[in-house]
C-alpha cells in the first residue's frame, strides 16, 4: 500500500504577463505527473529551478490543488483533508522558519506539542531522543532569532519530528549548512528512517544528499518526470561523465589523451572530460602527465543540471568547471 | 558644475522610477487618502456650521485644505522614512560614502525625484475625487501657482532634512523607534496635517511657529488656498527657505559627526 | 465545544510564551508603553482644538464626542492587542511563510490571528481609558443597569467588529500584496470615522457605515442610548441594542470571506 499515490496530476497557472494590463497566459507547472512512493523510502526530488518540484510538494501536503488528477498521502486527500493529513506528516522548508522568532527554542517545541496534540509521554520521549542525537542542549533555551543556521535546522528538524510524522517532506535542508552539520542531518535522517518506518520526501539541489540517502530518485523537468528509478541505475545511465582539470606547467595545445576529450583550454588549464565507464581519472592523470608536466589537478562532478540535460538527449556536455571546482 | 547637476538628474529619475514601480501600491494609497479626504472634510464643514470664519479658514478653503492635505501628504512624506537608518544599521552606508556624489545631496536628488512621481499620482487622483464632490477652491493666478510649485519643492527638501536627521540618530542610537515616534508625532501635528495651526490655541500656534514643520504642510496649503496673499507669500517661502538651508546645514554636520564616529568606532 | 476550549487555552498558551519573552526587557517594555500611551493622545488633541473653537460638533457637545471616542478608541486598542499585527500578515503571503499555516493541525484564521500578541499595546488601552473616564466623569449621565449594559456591549461588541473588519479587510492580501494599504482605510479610517458622530457626514457615508461597514454601531448608536439623546437621523431607538448582533454578523461575513481567501490561494498559488 503506497503512502504518497499521485496519479496523472496538472497543475496550471494563469499568469499575467506585463503588468496589470497585460495578456493571460496559462503556465503548466505540473504536466501528467504520476507516481507511487512506498513506505519506508527515501525519495529524492530533483530537478532544474522552475521545473516543479516545489508545485508537487505543496500538493502533495496541502498547500495547493491540483488543477486535476488524484492524490493521496497516508490515505487521504490532502486538500480536502488538510489537517487530518497535517497531523500525519512533517514539513521543513530549509529556507523559512517555522519555529517561533523570539521565543526559546524549547518554548517553540511546547507550543507544537500543543499544537499537534502530542501525548506527554510521546512528546517526552522524543524530546529526549532527538536533543541527543542533535546535540540540542546547549542552546535549548536561546531564542531562535539568536540561533546560528545549523542550530536551527537542528531545532527545526526536531520541530518537524516531535508528533511522529510517517512521512517527512524536506525541502533544501542542508542549504547553507557546513560539511559536519550537513553529515548530522543525513544521519539522523537516515535513523529516523530505519528506526521510525519514516518515509523522506527531500526536494533537494544537493547530488550529495541524493547519493547518501536515497533509495529513488525522481526527476522532473518542464513539469514532468523524465526519471523514476534509483540512483545507481541513474549514475550508470547519466551520471558518468567527470571533467578533469589540469594545471600543466606551460601552456599546450589540447593534450590527446586515450579516454578523455578536452572540451575547454584557458591558458595553462585545460578541462578533459571523460567517461565513468571508460576510464578512471587516476588513469587518466597518468596518460596527462606522461604528456605533459603538471602542475595541479582537480575533478568536477557532474550537478543535477548536467545529468538533467544529458537526460534530455542534450550532446553539449558542461562547458567549464562548476562551483565545486578546487585548485588554484 | 554641469557633470554633477547630471549627476542629480539621474539620482531624481532613480527616486521616481523606485516608487514608479509599485502601481498597485500607489491605486491602494490613493484610495485611503480618499476616505480620509472624506473624514477630515465632513469634520472641517461640521466646524463651519457653527462659524463663518476660524483663523483666516471659512467652510470652502477648509474642505480644499482637507483634501489639498491628503494630496500632498505622500509628497513630503511625513512618515515612515528610514531610508538612511536603515542603510546605517546594516552598513551599507559605507558604499554610498564611497560615491561621486555626497549622500546628502544624492538623497535630496533622490527625494525630489519621488516626490514628483508622488505629487503626480498619489497628489492629483485624490484632489480631483474630493473637487468632483465638493466645491474647491483654486489659485486665482498662475503666480499663486507658482508660488505653491515653489513653496512645495521647499516643504519637501525641509521634510527631507528633518528625516535625514532622525534617521541620523541611527549613528547612536541602538533603538531609534522613540525618536522616529516623538518626531513624527510633532510632525503630524504641528505641520499643520491634523488640525491647521490657525485653528491652534494661541500659546500653541506658537509652539508650532518656532519649528520648521509648518514649512511642510501649512505654508503650501495656506499659499494655495489663498490665506496668505502678496508679500506675505514671499515671507512665507523665506521662512521655508531659511529652515530648508539651517536644516539641510545641520543634516550634513550630523552626517559628518556620525560617519566619524562609525569610521573611528568601526562599523 | 471541547475544540474551542482546546483553542482557547493554546491561544492562552502563546500569550503566556511571548509575555514572559517580551517581558524579559523590562526597561524597553515599560518604555514602549509609555510611549504608546502618549503618541495615541495625538488624535484626541486634535479633537481638543476642534472643541478650542467651536461648543459643539452636529448636536454633540465635546464631553459627549469624547465618550464617542472613548468606546471607539477602546475597542479599537483592544482590537489592536489581539490582531495588531494583522498588518505584518500580507509579508508572511510574500515570502510563503503563510504556506507552514496550512501544513500544520489547526485553523488557518486561528492561526494567523494568534500569531502575535504585543503587551506593548497596553498604552494604547491606557489612553483610551482615560479619554473614557474622562468623558463619563464630565457629562452627566443618568446611570441604569441597562446604560452599563449597554456600554460595555459597545466596548465588546466594537471590538469583534472591528477584529472582523480587519481580518476581512486583510484578505486582500492573497490577490495583491503590493495593494494591501487599502485596508487601512477600513481599518484605521473605520476607528476614525467612529470617532465623530455620524450625523455630521453625508447621507451617503451614514448609510455605508451603518450597512456596510458597520462603525456606526460601535460607539454611536449605543452612544445615543447611554446618553438619552433621541438621534437626530431618526433612527429608531432599539438599534442601541444592536451591536452585538451586527457584531455576529459582521464575524460571519469576515469567516466567509477568509475561507474564500484561503480557497483562492490554494488554487492560484503565491
Amino acid at each position: 500500500m503506497a503512502v504518497i499515490e499521485v496519479e496523472h496530476v496538472r497543475k496550471e497557472f494563469t499568469v499575467r504577463r506585463g503588468g496589470v494590463l497585460g495578456q493571460r497566459a496559462t503556465l503548466r507547472a505540473v504536466d501528467d505527473v504520476s507516481f507511487d512512493i512506498a513506505p519506508g523510502t527515501i525519495v529524492g526530488y530533483i530537478g532544474p529551478n522552475g521545473a516543479g518540484k516545489s508545485t508537487t510538494v505543496k500538493m502533495l501536503t496541502g498547500i495547493l490543488v491540483p488543477t486535476s488528477g488524484r492524490i493521496r498521502v497516508a490515505g487521504l486527500e490532502p486538500t480536502r483533508q488538510r489537517i487530518p493529513l497535517a497531523r500525519r506528516i512533517g514539513v521543513m522548508f530549509g529556507q523559512r522558519v517555522q519555529l517561533w522568532w523570539d521565543l526559546p527554542l524549547i518554548e517553540s517545541f511546547d507550543l507544537l506539542r500543543y499544537i499537534y496534540r502530542v501525548p506527554a509521554e510521546r512528546y517526552e520521549a522524543n524530546l529526549r531522543a532527538f536533543r541527543e542525537i542533535l546535540e540540542l542542549d546547549p542552546f535549548l533555551r536561546t531564542p531562535v532569532r539568536q540561533l546560528s543556521l545549523g542550530q536551527r535546522i537542528r531545532g527545526e528538524l526536531t520541530a518537524a519530528m516531535l508528533h511522529d510524522p510517517e512521512i517527512l517532506f524536506l525541502d533544501e535542508p542542508t542549504i547553507g549548512l557546513d560539511v559536519i552539520a550537513k553529515q548530522r542531518v543525513r544521519e539522523f535522517l537516515v535513523s529516523a528512517n530505519r528506526e521510525r518506518g519514516l518515509t523522506v520526501m527531500l526536494t533537494t539541489h544537493d547530488l550529495a544528499d541524493i547519493e547518501r540517502l536515497s533509495s529513488r530518485i525522481l526527476i522532473i523537468d518542464h513539469g514532468r518526470i523524465v526519471y523514476d528509478g534509483d540512483v545507481e541505475a541513474l549514475k550508470e545511465r547519466y551520471g558518468t561523465e567527470r571533467i578533469l582539470v589540469v594545471d600543466l606547467v606551460e601552456p599546450a595545445p589540447p593534450l590527446e589523451v586515450e579516454g578523455g576529450r578536452v572540451i575547454r583550454v584557458d591558458g595553462p588549464r585545460q578541462w578533459i572530460a571523460f567517461e565513468r565507464a571508460r576510464t578512471s581519472a587516476a588513469q587518466l592523470t597518468a596518460e596527462v602527465a606522461s604528456k605533459a608536466a603538471l602542475r595541479d589537478l582537480a575533478i568536477d562532478e557532474p550537478d543535477i543540471e548536467d545529468v538533467v540535460r544529458r537526460i534530455y538527449g542534450d550532446a553539449r556536455p558542461a562547458m567549464g568547471p562548476t562551483e565545486r571546482s578546487s585548485t588554484a | 558644475m554641469l557633470a554633477a547637476l547630471r549627476l542629480d538628474l539621474e539620482y531624481a529619475k532613480r527616486g521616481y522610477r523606485r516608487y514608479a514601480a509599485y502601481p498597485a501600491a500607489t491605486i491602494a494609497g490613493v484610495f485611503v487618502n480618499a476616505v480620509f479626504g472624506f473624514l477630515r472634510a465632513y469634520v472641517l464643514l461640521a466646524l463651519f456650521a457653527q462659524r463663518d470664519n476660524i483663523g483666516g479658514y471659512d467652510g470652502a478653503t477648509a474642505v480644499t485644505y482637507a483634501w489639498l492635505t491628503q494630496a500632498l501628504i505622500m509628497t513630503v512624506f511625513i512618515w515612515g522614512w528610514r531610508e538612511l537608518a536603515l542603510r546605517i544599521r546594516t552598513g551599507d552606508i559605507a558604499t554610498d560614502l564611497v560615491r561621486p556624489a555626497h549622500p546628502l545631496r544624492a538623497g535630496l536628488a533622490f527625494d525630489l525625484g519621488r516626490a514628483l512621481y508622488h505629487t503626480i499620482y498619489r497628489g492629483i487622483p485624490p484632489f480631483l475625487i474630493g473637487a468632483l464632490v465638493f466645491r474647491l477652491t483654486l489659485p486665482a493666478s498662475p503666480l499663486v501657482w507658482l508660488a505653491f510649485v515653489i513653496s512645495v519643492v521647499l516643504a519637501v527638501t525641509v521634510s527631507f532634512a528633518i528625516r535625514w536627521l532622525y534617521n541620523a540618530s541611527a549613528f547612536w542610537l541602538l533603538d531609534d523607534r522613540g525618536v522616529t515616534i516623538i518626531v513624527g508625532m510633532a510632525m503630524s501635528l504641528f505641520s499643520g496635517f491634523m488640525i491647521p495651526v490657525p485653528f491652534f490655541p494661541e500659546w500653541l500656534a506658537r509652539v508650532a511657529a518656532a519649528t520648521p514643520f509648518p514649512s511642510i504642510i501649512q505654508i503650501p496649503v495656506d499659499i494655495f488656498i489663498g490665506r496668505v496673499v502678496g508679500t506675505e507669500v514671499l515671507i512665507a517661502l523665506a521662512t521655508q527657505l531659511a529652515w530648508a538651508a539651517a536644516l539641510l546645514l545641520a543634516a550634513r554636520g550630523a552626517f559628518a559627526l556620525g560617519v566619524r564616529r562609525l569610521v573611528v568606532q568601526g562599523g | 465545544m471541547a475544540d474551542l476550549l482546546d483553542a482557547l487555552r493554546l491561544y492562552v498558551r502563546l500569550v503566556r510564551a511571548r509575555l514572559r519573552a517580551q517581558l524579559q526587557y523590562r526597561t524597553s517594555f515599560v518604555l514602549d508603553v509609555i510611549g504608546t500611551f502618549l503618541i495615541s493622545f495625538l488624535d484626541f488633541i486634535a479633537i481638543l482644538i476642534i472643541f478650542a473653537n467651536v461648543p459643539q460638533l452636529g448636536s454633540w457637545s465635546a464631553s459627549e464626542v469624547a465618550l464617542l471616542y472613548g468606546i471607539a478608541t477602546l475597542a479599537f486598542a483592544l482590537t489592536d492587542l489581539v490582531v495588531g499585527h494583522l498588518d505584518g500578515f500580507p509579508q508572511t503571503i510574500r515570502d510563503g511563510t503563510f504556506d507552514l499555516v496550512l501544513v500544520r493541525p489547526r485553523s488557518t484564521l486561528f492561526q494567523v490571528m494568534t500569531a502575535d500578541f504585543q503587551i506593548r499595546r497596553l498604552g494604547r488601552i491606557s489612553q483610551a481609558i482615560v479619554v473614557l473616564a474622562y468623558a463619563i466623569a464630565t457629562l452627566r449621565i443618568d446611570w441604569t443597569i441597562e446604560r452599563a449594559v449597554v456600554l460595555v456591549g459597545a466596548v465588546v461588541a466594537g471590538t469583534a467588529i472591528f477584529i472582523s473588519i480587519w481580518v476581512a479587510v486583510i484578505c486582500i492580501a492573497f490577490w495583491t500584496v503590493e495593494g494591501r494599504e487599502a485596508a487601512n482605510a477600513f481599518t484605521y479610517g473605520g476607528v476614525t470615522l467612529a470617532e465623530y458622530p455620524i450625523e455630521i457626514y453625508d447621507r451617503w457615508l451614514r448609510r455605508f457605515l451603518a450597512y456596510v461597514v458597520p462603525v456606526a454601531f460601535v460607539a454611536y448608536f449605543p452612544a445615543l442610548f447611554i446618553l438619552g439623546k433621541p438621534d437626530p437621523l431618526g433612527f429608531p431607538t432599539w438599534i442601541s441594542f444592536t451591536s452585538p448582533a451586527v457584531a455576529a454578523a459582521v464575524a460571519f461575513v469576515a469567516l466567509g470571506v477568509w475561507g474564500w481567501a484561503v480557497r483562492h490561494y490554494q488554487s492560484a498559488g503565491g
